[in-house]
């Protein structure tokens, strides 16, 4: 392997070290630090404000969703890309990389296009059936899960290559149904992928604010999440309990990614 | 199970891989759900936003996206959004090298906060480069609502892309090419130009469309830092939203559609650069 100058190698840490720290390390310090100033009191007078703790369960309960339909749809469009053959695959495997590239407002404004209640292609048919999309929760998930869609796909597909279909081939001829097979031999061996993307979906659903701002109307104490929030009471001047709010969202990505972290190298040991 | 049911999926498994779909119904019915919810989710969506911003003609389109401060917010987004690739072309691989190939005390450290921009909310990413840019700086650099709290925004959210390319890349090569060349007498300039850069390319242009992408459509982190200032620092998608909020779909649906065809040049460019790479491998 080359080897750099040492003079070479040592700039070049300082150099990175130095760049993520006043990127990454050193503002992300700050907030931890801004929300704990004066002790617990900001993050108790946060939690007490009703806003805050019903964008809190908002959030929850939208993630929860998103990452739910977001890992039925995505494990199940894995198997079928990986698996089968059909027209224009090629082309479907391109497309569900669309919304990694798409602005959440452009996300929040194609959804309230076609959803919302009084001139959407199919906003007023689905009003008056009973479901309002747009400005509630519905709309907000979807908004959620359009934003995270490829996160498990990206992970499962790859593995789903890697480990061929040898054994599922087995256990069909060993006479095991499609649901048995994918029960017993596939998912055990894709589990980590899916674990490592739903954590993924997670905290990027936790986290959307552009796509859901737009879809939901930001109502405050009805559609307004978290990362709303954390928006309005800074610009209210609220501002500690806007880095106290702020400090959750952060908080509840870093878990994440420790997760990941754990989760990651169990992957690889198989 | 009935044998019935069973036996044809005996045939099934005899076939080679890369079964054809009619040979399952299951599988049919799957994709065909699969594909109504992308639909009905994504591509028609999607779609409206592209008649909507058809609707009124080519001449109703230019008119949008030349009024002044909607072409200077489309300018400024996608400048700052290629600086802040540039950048990162430069700065990612070096990163990844660092985190690669030395050894040093709270390296797996710097590997985590890599991912921190990934992870973090975009608008909590705004507040925490707030806290240290912005007027209560510790550093005494206000950079809140300026062009180089865009630039920095963008930087914060673009961090992992290349280097998290890069990365993989760097892990796989075959130190025994290196020294191969190294005993063939070739220089460290020669063997980093020659061998390490050419099979880093295309991980590093993956990285930089996905940069780029991301750069042009950010939102969440700029919503505090920059101020959306008409003219001087407000992007793309803040005259999207403003345009929302205003009722004029119409005019959010032209910006956004320049917004989605560089995002569709970028998933082209992606997917020709990876295809590249599989041909090679």
């Amino acid at each position: 392997m080359v080897k750099l100058p040492r003079l070479l190698t040592w700039t070049l840490r300082v150099l990175v070290a130095g760049y993520l720290a006043l990127l990454v390390a050193w503002p992300v310090a700050l907030v931890a630090q801004h929300t704990f100033a004066d002790g617990l009191d900001a993050m108790r007078t946060a939690l007490a404000d009703p806003t805050v703790t019903h964008a809190l369960w908002l959030t929850v309960e939208v993630a929860v969703l998103a990452v739910l339909v977001n890992l039925v749809f995505g494990v199940g469009i894995s198997l079928l890309l990986v698996r089968y053959e059909f027209p224009g695959k090629r082309l479907l495997s391109a497309l569900l990389d669309l919304p990694l590239s798409v602005s959440p407002v452009v996300v929040g404004l194609a959804l309230l296009l076609v959803y919302n209640g009084v001139d959407g292609w199919f906003g007023p048919t689905i009003e008056r059936a009973g479901l309002q999309v747009v400005f509630s929760t519905p709309g907000m998930v979807m908004a959620t899960v359009f934003v995270a869609l490829p996160l498990v796909i990206r992970e499962v597909v790859p593995i789903l290559e890697e480990i061929g279909d040898d054994q599922e081939q087995a256990a069909r001829s060993l006479g095991a149904g499609a649901w048995a097979t994918f029960r017993r031999v596939t998912l055990p061996s894709i589990k980590w992928a899916v674990a490592y993307g739903v954590v993924l979906s997670l905290a990027r659903s936790l986290g959307e604010f552009g796509a859901v701002k737009i879809v939901s109307g930001n109502v405050v104490g009805s559609t307004q999440t978290t990362t709303l929030v954390v928006e309005q009471k800074y610009q209210d001047f609220e501002q500690s309990t806007a880095y106290a709010a702020a400090f959750l969202l952060a908080f509840a990505a870093v878990l994440c990614l420790v997760v990941v972290t754990v989760i990651r190298p169990k992957e690889e040991q198989k | 199970m009935t044998a019935a049911v069973e036996s044809p999926a005996r045939t099934r498994s005899t076939a080679r891989p890369g079964r054809a779909l009619s040979r399952s119904r299951g599988a049919t019915l799957g994709l065909g759900v699969a594909l109504l919810w992308f639909s009905l989710l994504v591509l028609i969506p999607l779609a409206a936003v592209l008649v909507t911003a058809s609707e009124g003609g080519w001449s109703g389109f230019w008119q949008v996206v030349s009024n002044e401060q909607t072409f200077a917010a489309i300018r400024l987004t996608v400048l700052q959004a290629a600086l802040v690739t540039v950048v990162n072309v430069v700065l990612g691989p070096v990163i990844a090298w660092v985190l690669v190939r030395d050894r040093f005390w709270g390296r797996s450290v710097l590997n985590v906060i890599i991912d921190i921009p990934f992870a973090l909310p975009t608008i909590v990413a705004g507040l925490v480069l707030l806290s240290l840019y912005g007027p209560q700086s510790p550093l005494g650099l206000h950079l809140a609502n300026t062009e180089s709290a865009v630039t920095l925004a963008l930087l914060f959210v673009t961090l992992p892309f290349i280097v998290r390319t890069v990365q993989p890349v760097l892990e796989e090569l075959e130190p025994d090419v290196e020294e191969a060349a190294a005993s063939l007498g070739a220089s460290r300039t020669t063997i980093l130009v020659k061998i390490l850069l050419p099979s880093l390319v295309p991980a590093i242009a993956a990285g930089a469309a996905l940069s780029f992408a991301r750069g042009i459509s950010e939102y969440g982190a700029l919503v505090l830092l920059s101020g959306n200032l008409p003219m001087r620092t407000e992007v793309a998608s803040v005259r999207v939203l403003s345009y929302v909020e205003n009722g004029n779909t119409a005019a959010a649906a032209a910006v956004a559609t320049v917004l989605l065809v560089v995002a569709l040049a970028v998933i082209v460019v992606l997917d020709l650069v990876q295809r590249r790479v599989a041909r090679r491998g």
